[in-house]
């Protein structure tokens, strides 16, 4: 830990470059900037192995970098642009690059493409609808992008109505558009939300946190009370039990989650089960 | 940017719960939030937390004259301010009905009520009177705009503390807080306002809304009360009947919660008037460190220190007394002599002092201390030591004293006596003489 504050209060003060490997799992801050691995470097162990970023560098030491939400590439340097943890994803195929990103935690919206979203339909205008998701604008979704909807056939949906779905654009400074379907054309559990439950925004770290594939969070909120959640990368969930009470429980435990380490996590949920 | 709607799903799901007397947030119908007063470094300065709805109070005062109609009165100014950062529905720079609404309740609460002494702002009859100015922001909405708002305005004002004035004939002093102490407004009573939110034609009635039950309420009613259950204001909106018992009982509720919210106000203002006195930091500056974002800090570790003198006594009495040290003095050339290992100067660079013992090697006396050197050394000086008289005769005042080796003590020192003896006569003289042109 006093090793970790020694780094960090190190790159504060000289503003020197870090390496990316060497900060993983750790907080950087915006403007900070930092230095790639370069695979089959000419400098050897010996070296300094470490240079910065050289994207553009020679087709001999191509290695593929995917550069994460809160990271930019500016020039040949890798900049940090969010203040949060950096995480990294080792490709498959092995061998350096992989994917770098930073975890942070805000309550604003960007629309991202591929990401399921929870909307609330504000209007109708013609053949699509507008949806507010949370982002800068409403994102469009045509009455077409429904399952088994045609023209004859229009989706039941009402003004108001809480929709899930999925982007298929989300550009810059563009309008993002969503649909309710797969490529195959099947609802995949995307449509309209049905009309009871309880609609709540947290942070969109927590809802990362909830989605994660070793989350204890959700199983152990399955053994409280049978319940019906959905999770939108905006910020929203959804969620539904069996009464107004349990309902209110549930969005209260998921909310308080976010600040809780797992030892005060089990302690609540094995009262909550006695009482 | 635009609100973000209320989807049908959480009306439904609000209204329900209303009706089985639930809350969001786990409270029950008649309770407030959590109320968080804290005060900055300066007077009238404060931060009212009500749950997460958040308002800043700032209380600033200037001379000016007088109103025509009322030339015995200070001004009053209430403004209130809903900025961006509360909520990003709310636009900068735009008067929207519901600021005009609460900036008039607002005053209503506070100016009209006369909780302050206008009269005792006066300074000049017709001339000078101070204007007091109560600056409110929104820094965060999560519903109840106004109960927040007119708390943090009177807490603002009793905290608030204005230069003192002096009036001499046509002369007007303004004293800066160091010369006197600023003196406190007068404060009659403290009106504030408790919102109830009626759901179902009335039917059902909240204290202290949230922002979502806000806004699935039909009505609302606003009364500003003081601790002696004297109604302020009383105002009701969204266009609900109600009845004359409705508004009886809620006058109830309002004088219960009155009477608590005033004495937890008094309480944090006592306890910023303690803090301040010990001199501590308080309110949240604290919260502000020393213009930096983030510091690493380390924890001071208390340190006990009412037995240090004892203890070092312990340990200096338990300690020997260090070894003597015997040094062979060397005597380099005529007149100067060394003991111990002292010629080397430790102090300068590092770098040029081992590039000096490169270049030098063994040949310079200062550095290397062989026992054979030592031997020649002591010869030199032995040599040395025989007209070292001479060179001492030089001055009286720089008592030089050369140890000398072991051979031939006694010599030495006698010729240095008197090496001194013969001088000191010689210099008298010329010394009297000084003395002389002194007295003259």
């Amino acid at each position: 830990m006093a090793e970790a504050a020694a780094v960090a209060g190190e790159s504060l003060g000289g503003g020197r470059a870090r390496a990316a490997r060497t900060v993983l799992g750790q907080v950087v801050l915006p403007g900070e900037e930092l230095l790639l691995p370069e695979q089959e470097d000419a400098d050897g162990p010996g070296g300094a192995g470490e240079q910065p970023l050289r994207l553009n560098a020679g087709a001999r030491s191509r290695v593929r970098v995917v550069c994460g939400p809160g990271l930019r590439r500016c020039g040949d340097r890798l900049l940090v642009t969010k203040c949060g943890r950096l995480r990294h994803k080792e490709p498959s195929s092995g061998s350096g690059g992989g994917v770098y990103w930073v975890d942070s935690q805000q309550k604003r919206y960007v629309p991202v493409k591929g990401d399921h979203v929870i909307g609330i339909v504000t209007a109708k205008s013609g053949d699509t609808f507008k949806v507010d998701v949370g982002g800068s604008e409403p994102a469009s979704l045509s009455y077409l992008a429904f399952e088994g909807a045609t023209k004859r056939n229009r989706p039941n949906v009402q003004v108001g109505d809480l929709i899930y779905g999925q982007f298929v654009v989300a550009n810059k400074d563009m309008e993002p558009e969503m649909v309710c379907i797969d490529s195959c054309g099947r609802a995949n559990g995307m449509g309209v939300i049905g009309q009871d439950g309880l609609l709540f925004k947290v942070t969109l770290g927590l809802i990362r946190k909830l989605l994660a594939p070793d989350c204890e969070i959700l199983q152990e909120v399955g053994k409280l009370y049978p319940l019906e959640i959905v999770f939108g990368m905006n910020g929203r969930i959804w969620v539904k039990a069996k009464t107004i009470q349990q309902t209110l429980i549930l969005a209260n435990i998921l909310e308080a989650c976010e600040h809780m380490t797992t030892e005060q996590r089990k302690q609540i949920f094995s009262r909550l089960a006695e009482s | 940017m635009k609100e973000t709607p209320l989807s049908n799903c959480e009306r439904r799901f609000l209204l329900r719960a209303i009706e089985e007397k639930k809350r969001l947030d786990g409270r029950q119908t008649y309770d407030y939030r959590n109320i968080r007063i804290s005060f900055g470094t300066d007077y009238g300065c404060c931060i009212v937390e009500l749950g997460k709805t958040r308002v800043l109070g700032q209380v600033s005062c200037e001379l000016v004259s007088p109103k025509l109609n009322r030339a015995t009165e200070g001004i009053l100014f209430f403004n209130l301010e809903l900025s961006q950062m509360a909520a990003p529905a709310f636009e900068p720079g735009r008067q929207s009905d519901l600021l005009v609404k609460l900036n008039r309740l607002l005053e209503r609460c506070l100016r009209n009520s006369k909780c302050i002494d206008t009269e005792s702002l006066c300074v000049v009859a017709g001339e000078k009177v101070w204007q007091i100015r109560v600056d409110l922001h929104l820094l965060n909405h999560d519903g109840n705009i106004i109960d927040a708002a007119s708390i943090a305005a009177i807490v603002a004002l009793c905290h608030f503390r204005r230069p003192d004035v002096s009036v001499q004939g046509d002369e007007v002093t303004l004293y800066a807080p160091e010369e006197r102490d600023p003196v406190p407004l007068s404060i009659h009573h403290m009106p504030i306002c408790v919102s109830f939110a009626f759901f179902q034609q009335g039917t059902y009635l909240l204290v202290d809304p949230h922002e979502r039950e806000e806004r699935v309420m039909d009505g609302l009613l606003v009364i500003a009360m003081n601790k002696h259950r004297e109604i302020c204001t009383l105002q009701s909106s969204g266009g609900i009947m109600l009845l004359k018992e409705q508004v009886l009982r809620c006058s109830k509720i309002a004088g219960v919660k009155v009477a608590e919210i005033t004495e937890l106000i008094q309480k944090a203002l006592e306890n910023d008037q303690k803090v301040r006195k010990e001199g501590g930091k308080f309110g949240f500056a604290e919260s502000i460190a020393n213009q930096r974002i983030t510091a690493f800090k380390m924890e001071k570790a208390p340190v006990d220190t009412c037995d240090v003198e004892e203890k070092a006594e312990e340990i200096i009495a338990e300690a020997e007394p260090p070894a003597e040290v015997v040094s062979k003095p060397v005597l380099w050339t005529p007149g100067t002599a060394q003991i111990g290992e002292g010629v080397e100067n430790s102090w300068g660079d590092p770098d040029d002092s081992e590039k000096e013992d490169d270049d030098e090697g063994g040949s310079d006396e200062a550095v290397i201390f062989d026992s054979i050197k030592m031997d020649t050394e002591i010869e030199v000086s032995n040599t040395g030591s025989q007209d070292a008289p001479i060179v001492l005769s030089d001055s009286e005042e720089e008592e030089m004293i050369i140890l000398e080796p072991d051979k031939n003590p006694k010599k030495i020192r006698i010729q240095t006596i008197n090496a001194k003896q013969e001088k000191a006569p010689s210099k008298r003289p010329v010394r009297k003489r000084k003395k002389k042109r002194a007295a003259n």
